[in-house]
């Protein structure tokens, strides 16, 4: 089995005559918590949208769980988790109705989505929601769900964009909690993020700038590389350089 | 007089309850800020205080006028910027300022001085629709207009969320530049670490204040034994270490743990207890003000 789960060489997307992903390369090891941090307008949103599958580069190469991110982006829908603080789950569906949805959507069979639904929900203490509205839940429900939803299908890499935005702290750690878990248990975490102490909470971080990866280290690494105090500080040097407008 | 003084409001929609009994004062000249995750009813207090909103308990005063009795003298002294992008996308940034300092009867060369060094990074793509911005010109050109009339209060509803650490940056320093220039700031945002931008902030949740002070004091405030500790496998750290005696909390907290211990706490002990734990590294550490927000939304 391949180290890597996601693994691209030269990855670049073209909008007409603007480049919005110039050759980015990395590889994010199995398990691993890995951050993708980038300013407004530095095509972070252009790269994860390729790696999820749901545009194709313009020229490059590269696997996610396996599957070519050149030809296979159905494959790799099917096979990560995705999940965002804007869209995750349907408020005016109950909370078994949503994990019903979501395991129909990854092709989990009747049987198979009776059995893990009720795992998720026993796991989460939720057993006693099965039948509440999403939309009545307390936000820190709705993430924890959120998040089983997303690996409801056990994907090898879940993929999460922005997840905390608006939180309170409380919340937000237990969310990191969760993800600490599922890290432990073998899931490798991709993650975007601007609350720059969360980057500190990953394995690795890269760092987008004006379409390029221009740094990937550890966090204490980064902060020896630039002699910077925290990761904000890290991410300022870097971005402050940016040559794009925004 | 203050800026803005509220008294005792409460604002319920159906059964939530949004805001719940707040008091709090901003002095003339202060940059205040309202810290705070979503729920915490601060939209709906920028709301009553710009008098789009009338509060179900309580009062409240903006530059000595009623929110309720003087709406009209409210308007027209006070700038608000609301969270969502709220321009007219069609129109050019330059049409956009034309258009609200025309509503406002005030000349854009009046107030030119003013909303100049903001503007001027802006201006270049004066013909540019708002719609087409970026998130951080789009922030700009929504500032500008907020001040176009020369307001003596200015309310801006999470400026910061979804914007990067550097735009984040840029636009605190903007916002001390307005507060020079005699501009009362109330601005609300859920980054804990932007309180230190402020000369006053409330925490809030849930409709309630927890408490206010200047950044300084309420990390002062902060009394409990607070130490980070670190080792190799985080996850299993924090597992481990809520399991010590002494040990009230352990939480993530970046690259480290944050622990809260009691009396009945021992640092040695505590090496100890969790000996085979690998990479185990234990100090005292300084409180911010995330931890103080965690320790009041706990009592």
């Amino acid at each position: 089995m391949n180290d890597y789960i996601i693994s691209v060489r030269e990855l670049t997307k073209c909008f007409g005559d603007f480049t919005a992903v110039n050759r980015i390369s990395f590889d994010v090891r199995r398990g691993e918590i890995f951050g993708f941090l980038g300013a407004n307008g530095a095509g972070k949103t252009t790269a994860m949208r390729m790696l999820c599958g749901l545009s194709y580069p313009t020229s490059g190469s590269g696997t996610v769980a396996g599957w070519d991110v050149m030809r296979e982006g159905e494959q790799i829908k099917r096979h990560i988790g995705y999940m965002s603080q804007r869209f995750s789950l349907y408020n005016d569906l109950t909370v078994w109705e949503n994990i019903r949805l979501f395991a129909g959507i990854y092709g989990l069979s009747k049987t198979e989505t009776e059995r893990r639904a009720t795992e998720t929900l026993e796991r989460l203490n939720f057993s006693s929601e099965r039948n509440t509205l999403v939309g009545s839940l307390p936000l820190g429900w709705k993430q924890k769900l959120s998040f089983a939803v997303a690996t409801i299908h056990r994907p090898e890499v879940v993929f999460l964009d922005e997840p905390t935005g608006g939180v309170d702290p409380i919340t937000r750690r237990q969310f990191w909690e969760m993800i600490y878990e599922a890290a432990d248990g073998g899931t490798t975490i991709f993650v975007t993020t601007h609350y720059m102490d969360e980057a500190e909470y990953c394995s690795r971080v890269s760092i987008m700038v004006d379409g390029e990866v221009r740094a990937l280290d550890t966090p204490a690494r980064l902060k020896e590389q630039f002699a910077a105090e925290s990761m904000d500080e890290v991410f300022r040097i870097l971005a402050r350089g940016a040559k794009r407008g925004e | 007089m203050s800026a803005i003084k509220v008294e005792n409001i409460s604002k319920s929609f159906g059964k939530v309850k949004a805001l719940d009994g707040i008091s709090f004062e901003v002095e003339r000249g202060e940059l205040f800020g309202l810290i705070g995750p979503d729920g915490a009813g601060k939209t709906t207090l920028f709301r009553l205080l710009t008098t789009l909103l009338n509060p179900d308990e309580g009062r409240a005063e903006v530059d000595g006028f009623d929110i309720v009795k003087d709406y009209h003298a409210i308007r027209e002294r006070v700038g608000y910027m609301p969270g969502r992008f709220s321009l007219y996308q069609d129109l050019t940034v330059e049409e956009n300022l034309n258009f609200f300092a025309a509503l406002f009867g005030v000349n854009v060369e009046d107030s030119y001085d003013l909303v100049a060094p903001i503007y001027r990074q802006i201006e270049p793509f004066k013909k540019r629709r708002a719609g087409k911005l970026s998130g951080g010109m789009k922030q700009k050109l929504a500032l500008s207009c907020a001040l176009i009339h020369r307001p003596s209060v200015l309310f801006l509803d999470e400026p910061t969320t979804g914007v990067d650490a550097v735009s984040r940056c840029e636009f605190w320093d903007m916002l001390s530049d307005l507060k020079q220039r005699g501009i009362t700031i109330l601005v609300s945002t859920p980054y804990m670490d932007e309180a230190s931008r402020c000369d006053r902030v409330a925490l809030c949740n849930e409709g309630r204040i927890l408490c206010i002070d200047t950044p300084t004091d309420i990390v002062a405030g902060f009394d409990t034994p607070l130490y980070s500790v670190r080792a190799d496998n985080m996850y299993q750290l924090l597992l481990s270490a809520r399991g010590c005696r002494g040990v009230v909390e352990c939480y993530p907290f970046g690259e480290i743990h944050h622990l809260i211990a009691d009396r009945e706490f021992d640092i040695e002990q505590f090496k100890a207890k969790l000996a085979d734990v690998r990479g185990l590294c234990i100090e005292p550490a300084e409180p911010t003000i995330e931890d103080m927000f965690i320790k009041l939304m706990k009592q």
